[in-house]
């Protein structure tokens, strides 16, 4: 087969195609919808000012950093190490913030830079698979903050940064307030910045990409740090929430909850499209899903095992659309 | 899963054995291995069309064609990995069925592929016995037996190796040989070679030459997929000739004349010569600049490019003919920085191409239309308006924010100027067809503004309609003052498109056809000639009894200053070739 | 690109007439370079050396290191990791990857240990069936649905952990193992000072080396791992390697949580967070191919006792976090696939 390339692609025509195509599109905002409206009925003080503004600020670190992995998988990557780059961002922030709060903000997310930055060269310079490259950082990453951290959970006393967690502007959260104006950045950057549409194109076809000139590594190193820096980001508002930076909790299994965002959101593993919106209503959809199992008293079990099923659900679907 | 249709795998052993002769078997061998009528389609092609195919106990059976002839399905469709749509497979007389490879193999019928199919990281003897090693009495694997087995093996085809190395340690050409080595050692009746010695050093290939007289004195039928004419001629009893998915001929090599044959591979028939018949191309010439925008001296990479070297001209079309596999496309890949090359030099207006990017070339204003659109042009999940602005996006961007109206002016201009089909900008160019798939790739390089457009069959696969669109535009870029490279296995295309062209075969310039030169028949002539400098000891013996290649049209042989020289241009760069 | 130049290569290649049999030709060291032979002696002995030299320093800077008792102690605090290695190595050799071992082996644990007060065979028997059809789970939807394994085996990571929280009344409830029964001794007792648990380990690694080397079923998994798609042409049967090895994989971590709660008397839900990591870290230290292809159990066995050793050594010198010892496995972990990938790279341009 050398020259069947002259195949013009014939769309899927089958329902149960058309089922997956439509429930990879849009499935996650009927989903968000359908257990709003579910709560509106059935569960008590659901849609109350304080449940849903709860709600949003405990998703907002999910949210971050599911942004940063949004773009990754955007590139046929992904990346495991998300949850130690908040614990080396956690476990940095209270040996700095005797310098202040900017001082030490700037080197927890210069931390995060550096975690992408040695996936990112494992990757695109060196070669790796995505997987292979951010194992070792999600292996030694942790271990690496709670060595900083001489193992200890510390108290975090800084009235700034406890500020950042609980303050808010306008009657919402800060926390929530960065998470949105976050996504609306990267919306902006995927979709009308050079190296967004980059990141897409290297994605969707790397080959092409390349012979069109496009600086891959240049761009894949960048999407990297991205996502470290913003995991960082996460790490730091999470602590400020905390109260206390906690390098051997903090942001565990978050590399999944970040990955489910993504694909329940509807990018495709496979890469070439990052769908911001989708992404950050995967993260709610995920985090009403909790909420209200744990509302109509189903313990943290099934919670996790429901959080399986749909992860397994949604990638299951995905591929359907992929195989055509 | 195996299908119960299926008939028992014991492939009788061939009966009535003919004595061992090194000839063609006679017309008397009997029929091992028989397709008929079989089909395959591919969404949204036919890659066989109702083909028949039978191959003799103890004969070796060219199968040619160009490029989507239809070989590899064929192939595929013989050994398992694909299940044809119609038509049917008889082995030794009877029907058959494979469901997967593993059953054509039970059945008798191992293949070699190009690409060498054996697991690089592990040793030789292991590749050589995957799936069925010898077992000591416990039931394990017993590796002394199987080392010796695996030298004893290879040594019968010259080859001393030890056997525990890891394959990717050896060379390719070794590689090859121990997947022979795995092909022939199952108790194989027909063995399939898909290209074997595209990656074969001359010495190897004569080895290989060997083996195949040893497989045939065995009474081992052989289907040989080659485009070396050499190699055809030398070792072939019959040739099986398909094109578009169609059966064109079948018949003993030995008679037949070598221009027949090319002209039968790609659809052209000798002597006919009609100019602007089918093409869109314009009649007249175009105005050629003196100065070459583009200078190549010495191209060479291993294996698959042997001292390349041309000259490009702003205004002009220059075709490069070549059969398959003659390093055409390689050419192109190299211009555009592609492809890392060994040796040789690219000038762009007289300065040299540093190091070799795709980035860097196109900064140089070289822009290369890829063979493969699927694999390496169309980004298929995106928008029309992205694959086209794809490689320009820096230059339509301020600050890397990309201005969403410059963007819309150059979609807008190249989307009517090119008359791309689409429903909108935003129509995901994986759901055009073709041809307008290929409409979006010639704009996203048209719209870098390059001096130099590398064409590699721009016209493959695509609709009528399209095909005379692209055809007419290529004549007006060059009329504009574009330098057009054209690759093109589409013969009639190639001549009237081109102004000029030179002539590949194994890797090197060989020719160039110039003036009225430019014919169907010259082109013919030189794509068929049978001298191959790579082949350093022909076998006399078995090429004498066929092939009276350039006699049969000696004037156009004659004609055409088709001799084995690197065009004599008296350029400066030709002058620092380093040969 | 290219450090060993080509000119080995037709050092090796074919010889113009054919010798017959096979002289000259059954020295394995016969037209191996000496780079490529030290780069192969690296790859299969390196962390062999690295254990050695580890433990020979060790035992001169901390006596209390070289001590019998320690030596058990790091034994058996490796043998269950080895075992969960075992699994781990032969999914990563198909080129896959097994995340959901840590939570199978903390479910194998509580299983066994709620399955203990019916006696010995059943409190082996439940875990391993549970565990096995999560492995085969993982198997089918990474073989025939063609999922990816690390977000399978992600996903069942979170759902093995659910499902003990949910036969734990979510954590609350510890099974304990009846004192004296013969399930305790399995994991208690001991054959010449050294506990069951690492005899066992030791026979599993056994079994397991010789299916793998010398086995059709061993050749098989290099196969698909090395290249699918080669092994699909030559007929292998491809799917169901793939599925019997996530299925070994979950066995085999059910199994080590049983053995971890005989010897621990009960079954603890903590247990088992980031075991993946180390097992994964056991694995590719000790020179299997993450990305598939190559590998040995007896790496996997170096590589599972230089992270136990590591580990004691910070404990003995007490002033460390312990946490050091992945911040060493993370270290090693790059060091390890940056060379192979360099090593593999040299290797196919030759």
């Amino acid at each position: 087969m050398t020259t069947q390339a002259t195949a013009t692609p014939v769309r899927g025509t089958g329902t149960r195609r058309n089922t997956a195509a439509w429930l990879q599109e849009y499935g996650v905002y009927a989903a968000v919808a359908a257990l709003l409206l579910f709560n509106a009925f059935f569960t008590e003080y659901f849609l109350t000012a304080d449940n849903l503004r709860t709600q949003l600020i405990q998703v907002a670190p999910i949210v971050i950093v599911a942004l940063g992995m949004a773009l990754v998988i955007g590139t046929e990557g992904v990346d495991l190490s998300v949850g130690s780059a908040m614990a080396l961002a956690a476990a940095l922030l209270p040996l700095y913030l005797g310098y202040g709060l900017v001082p030490a903000l700037l080197v927890a997310l210069l931390a995060g830079a550096v975690v992408g930055l040695v996936n990112g060269a494992l990757v695109s310079v060196v070669g790796l698979q995505p997987i292979v490259a951010t194992l070792a950082l999600f292996v030694g990453g942790r271990g690496f903050a709670l060595v900083l951290a001489d193992g200890q959970l510390k108290q975090i006393v800084n009235p700034d940064l406890l500020a950042l967690g609980t303050g808010s502007l306008l009657g919402i959260p800060l926390v929530v307030l960065i998470a949105g104006v976050l996504a609306l950045a990267v919306a902006f950057l995927v979709h009308r910045t050079t190296f967004g549409r980059q990141v897409v194109a290297i994605g969707g076809n790397r080959r092409a990409a390349a012979l069109a000139g496009l600086p891959v590594k240049r761009v894949l190193t960048g999407v990297y740090v991205l996502c470290g820096v913003l995991a960082a980001l996460a790490g730091v508002l999470a602590t400020s929430r905390l109260t206390a930076s906690d390098p051997s909790s903090l942001g565990t299994l978050m590399e999944l909850s970040a990955i489910t965002a993504v694909v329940v959101g509807g990018t495709p593993l496979s890469g070439g499209s990052v769908r911001v919106l989708g992404t950050v209503a995967g993260a709610l959809l995920m985090q009403l899903l909790r909420a209200t199992l744990v509302k109509h008293d189903l313990p943290d079990s099934t919670a996790q095992i429901a959080q399986a099923a749909i992860i397994i659900a949604a990638v299951y679907v995905a591929r359907e659309r992929r195989s055509r | 899963m195996a299908p119960p249709e299926a008939a028992p795998f014991e492939a009788a052993p061939p009966e009535a054995a003919t004595p061992a002769t090194s000839g063609a078997p006679s017309s008397a061998a009997p029929t091992v291995l028989e397709a008929h009528g079989v089909g395959k389609r591919f969404p949204g092609v036919v890659a066989l069309d109702d083909v028949s195919f039978s191959l003799r106990a103890g004969e070796v059976h060219a199968l040619v064609g160009e490029n989507g002839a239809g070989k590899s399905t064929l192939i595929k469709a013989l050994t398992g990995v694909h299940r044809p749509d119609s038509g049917e497979l008889l082995l030794s007389g009877r029907p058959v069925r494979f469901a997967r490879p593993s059953e054509a193999q039970a059945a008798g019928i191992s293949t070699i592929y190009q690409e060498v199919n054996l697991v690089p990281l592990m040793s030789v003897a292991r590749n050589i016995f995957l799936g069925r090693e010898p077992r000591n009495r416990f039931g394990l694997i017993d590796f002394p037996r199987m080392h010796a087995e695996a030298a004893a093996l290879l040594g019968g085809f010259g080859v001393t190796v030890d056997p525990r190395r890891p394959l990717d340690s050896l060379g390719i050409g070794t590689q090859q040989m121990v997947a022979l080595a795995r092909a022939v050692s199952v108790e194989a009746h027909v063995v399939v070679m898909d290209e074997p010695t595209s990656s074969l050093e001359p010495r190897e290939v004569e080895t290989l030459f060997r083996i195949i007289d040893d497989l045939r004195r065995r009474d081992i039928a052989v289907v040989y997929v080659s485009h070396r004419m050499d190699e055809l001629y030398r070792i072939c009893d019959r040739v099986t000739v398909l094109r578009d998915g169609r059966h064109i001929h079948t018949g003993p090599i030995g008679g037949l004349d070598r221009m027949r044959l090319v002209s039968m591979m790609l659809g052209r028939e000798i002597s006919e010569v009609r100019r602007h018949g089918m093409t869109s191309f314009g009649s007249e010439g175009h105005d050629v600049a003196r100065k070459p925008v583009l200078t190549a001296t010495g191209l060479a990479r291993r294996h698959q490019l042997d001292d390349v070297s041309l000259e490009l001209h702003p205004g002009e079309v220059l075709g490069l003919g070549g059969l398959l596999g003659s390093g055409r496309s390689e050419t192109a890949k190299a211009l555009a920085g592609a492809l890392a090359l060994d040796a040789g030099q690219v000038r762009v207006d007289g300065a040299p191409l540093g190091r070799f990017s795709s980035a860097g070339a196109i900064r140089a204003g070289i822009s290369l239309l890829p063979e493969d659109r699927k694999a390496e042009g169309i980004v298929p999940g995106l928008s029309v308006r992205e694959n086209i602005v794809l490689a320009a996006l820096p230059r339509l961007s301020r600050l890397g924010i990309v201005s969403r109206a410059r963007q819309d002016r150059v979609v807008d201009i190249f989307m009517k100027r090119l008359r791309i089909k689409a429903s909108s900008p935003e129509q995901k160019v994986g759901e055009l067809s073709g041809g307008n798939q290929q409409k979006v790739l010639l704009a996203r390089w048209l719209c870098l503004e390059p001096k130099v457009l590398l064409l590699d069959e721009p016209t493959r696969g695509i609709d009528v309609g399209a095909k005379a669109e692209v055809q007419a535009l290529i004549d007006e870029l060059a009329q504009e003052g574009l330098a057009v490279l054209l690759i093109s296995s589409d013969i009639e295309e190639l001549v009237e498109g081109s102004d000029r062209i030179v002539v590949l075969r194994s890797g090197g310039t060989v020719g160039e056809l110039v003036g009225e030169n430019v014919s169907e028949d010259a082109l013919l002539a030189a794509l068929a000639d049978h001298t191959t400098p790579t082949q350093d000891s022909p076998n006399p013996a078995d090429t004498t009894t066929g092939a009276p290649v350039p006699a049969a049209e000696p004037s156009a042989a004659g004609s055409a200053p088709a001799q084995a020289s690197p065009p004599a241009d008296p350029a400066p760069a030709a002058e620092e070739d380093p040969r | 690109m290219n450090p060993t130049p080509s000119l080995t290569a037709p050092a090796t290649g074919v010889k113009g007439s054919a010798p017959g049999g096979t002289a000259g030709s059954d020295r394995p060291a016969s037209g191996l370079s000496a780079a490529e032979r030290v780069l192969s002696l690296v790859q299969r002995q390196g962390v062999l050396a690295v254990l050695l030299l580890v433990v020979v320093i060790a035992s001169f800077a901390y006596p209390t290191f070289a001590g019998l008792d320690n030596a058990r102690g790091v034994l058996i605090q490796a043998s269950f990791l080895a075992i969960v290695a075992l699994g781990m190595t032969l999914v990563i050799i198909t080129g896959g990857i097994d995340l959901s071992v840590g939570s199978v082996f903390a479910l194998g644990g509580v299983l066994a240990a709620w399955a203990s007060q019916w006696g010995l065979l059943p409190a082996l028997l439940v875990p391993l069936v549970v565990c096995g059809a999560i492995g085969t789970l993982n198997g089918l939807l990474i073989a025939r649905a063609g999922m990816a394994p690390f977000i399978v085996t992600l996903a069942s990571l979170l759902g093995a952990r659910g499902l003990l929280l949910a036969f734990t009344d979510e954590g609350a409830t510890t099974y304990l193992v009846p004192k004296g029964s013969a399930f305790a001794e399995l994991g208690q007792g001991s054959i010449g000072g050294f506990g069951h648990p690492i005899l066992v380990a030791l026979v599993l690694l056994g079994i397991g080396g010789l299916v793998l080397q010398r086995t059709s079923f061993g050749q098989t998994l290099f196969a698909v791992g090395g290249s699918g798609d080669a092994a699909t042409l030559m007929g292998l049967p491809v799917a169901r390697a793939k599925v019997t090895v996530y299925l070994l994989s979950g066995l085999l971590a059910g199994f080590a949580g049983a053995l971890n709660a005989a010897r621990l008397s009960s079954g603890v839900t903590i247990i088992g967070t980031g075991m993946e990591l180390d097992a994964i870290a056991a694995v590719v230290i000790g020179g299997t191919l993450l990305v598939g292809g190559a590998g040995s159990i007896s790496g996997t066995l170096w590589g599972v006792l230089l992270l136990a050793v590591i580990q004691n050594l910070i404990n003995q010198i007490g002033s460390l976090n312990s946490s050091y010892q992945s911040v060493v496995s993370g270290g090693f972990l790059i060091l390890v696939v940056v060379a192979q990938r360099y090593v593999s790279r040299s290797r196919r341009t030759l």
